[in-house]
């Protein structure tokens, strides 16, 4: 193993999302991971186009935006430092459904989704283990779009 | 029951909608407040609402109330100008528990309007800074247009013994740089004791399930967890029955509870 693989393995157990990650998964996972940086105001993805990575925040703050008519872009979720960007790259068709802009600058690990997708399958016990750190993902993000839905701060709350 | 004078001082506009009074009782000077109390106030010839004090507790002959004009009660009373006189009862309610929190942490989660009822205890907390633990405020609003006392929040946040972390639902990329999301996703960044930690809870009733919730899964003890309830107040004083919640009057017995008093009642649908 090459020095800078090790390194990137480290990263990404390490990483808050895949905390307690035992390490025969954490050298198949980071197989597919690649350091990366966007500087403020560059975009990580755009609506619409193919989602075949997702991103572990190291540093910096990423924006999820969705642009509305006559209203321009709207932030609907900030992501920071420990937490994780994309689920789309799990799901068919594997397409984003809105922009994600640096706020500032921002350290990620990149993971390859559809390498990541290709180890799952020939691992079920390794994509056990995926499944299990991002459906709590899925499910806050679901939640959050209920209250936000609610307008619960709004004059008919 | 009978309303005194009052007049208002000043009027500031806060957010949409949403105004700050500063009244002047005439004669004596009301009771002191404590954190977490409301007054009745009568908009003459319009009707009377329950508004929490907004102000500091350390200045009782200043009473300060924000309020959403969104009735005609409260749309009255937000349209009052200096020098206009409006009815005054109170006191009323058991506010927040200031004595249980001294020697902890406190954490207060704040949604919209909700930081208005809170903003007492806040005063508290920082005038008696070296009697708490770990201080987290928590707020979430709609957008940046609709944060309540900004200027307070951002002269809260320079000081280096309170944690002050705002979120709005959504924001245009040119109006905000910081969070977006809901007051719940800044729990998780917040630094607390959940065995020593009180928290303090005010917002919408779903936002507060929400909080409670999330507070109960980071393991705050749910009488640890203190809610600000909201019903249509009348009496104030527990008799006409006008805000009964299941066996509780939230006028008398509230409007702050624990949350192990009201975990029950608040899972039923049209109470």
């Amino acid at each position: 193993m090459s020095g800078a693989a090790k390194d990137i393995e480290e990263i990404v157990r390490e990483h808050a999302f895949f905390e307690g990650l035992l390490e025969p998964f954490g050298k198949l996972i980071s197989g597919c991971a690649k350091n990366v940086h966007f500087q403020p105001g560059e975009y990580l993805f755009h609506e619409g186009d193919a989602a075949d990575q997702f991103y572990l925040i190291r540093q910096g703050c990423v924006a999820l935006e969705i642009k509305a008519p006559g209203r321009g872009a709207i932030t609907f979720q900030t992501v920071r430092e420990d937490e994780v960007v994309g689920v789309e790259w799990l799901i068919p068709p594997y397409r984003w459904s809105y922009d994600a802009r640096a706020a500032e600058f921002t350290r990620a690990i990149a993971m390859d989704g559809a390498c990541l997708r290709r180890k799952c399958e020939a691992d079920h016990d390794l994509g056990y283990e995926v499944m299990k750190r991002f459906m709590p993902v899925l499910i806050q993000r679901l939640q959050a779009a209920q209250m936000q839905i609610l307008d619960v701060y709004g004059e008919q709350a | 029951m009978v309303p005194r004078v009052g007049r208002v001082r000043r009027r500031r506009r806060e957010a949409p909608n949403v105004w700050t009074l500063e009244i002047e009782p005439d004669g004596p000077a009301s009771a002191a407040a404590a954190p977490g109390q409301f007054n009745m106030l009568t908009a003459f010839g319009v009707g009377e609402a329950a508004i929490s004090l907004s102000g500091d507790p350390a200045e009782p002959g200043r009473l300060v109330h924000t309020i959403r004009a969104v009735g005609p009660v409260s749309h009255a009373l937000a349209q009052l100008r200096p020098g206009a006189a409006l009815g005054l009862r109170g006191p009323f309610g058991a506010g927040w528990p200031m004595a249980e929190a001294a020697g902890r942490d406190v954490v207060i989660m704040a949604g919209g309007l909700g930081l208005a009822p809170l903003r007492p205890a806040i005063y508290r907390l920082l005038a008696e800074r070296a009697r708490y633990g770990q201080v987290q405020v928590l707020y979430g609003a709609r957008s940046p247009a609709d944060i309540l006392f900004r200027r307070e929040l951002e002269s809260w946040r320079r000081r280096l013994d309170v944690e002050i972390e705002v979120t709005v639902d959504h924001a245009a990329v040119s109006d905000w740089r910081g969070h977006v999301g809901v007051v719940t996703t800044l729990l998780g960044r917040a630094a607390f004791d959940p065995a020593n930690t009180v928290a303090l809870v005010c917002g919408p009733e779903i936002m507060m399930r929400f909080c409670a919730a999330a507070l109960g899964d980071a393991g705050v003890k749910a009488e640890a967890i203190h809610l600000s309830m909201e019903r249509n107040m009348k009496c104030a004083i527990g008799l006409c029955g006008h805000c009964q919640f299941g066996p509780v009057f939230i006028c008398r017995d509230g409007p702050v509870f624990r949350y192990d008093q009201v975990a029950g009642l608040l899972r039923h649908k049209e109470l």
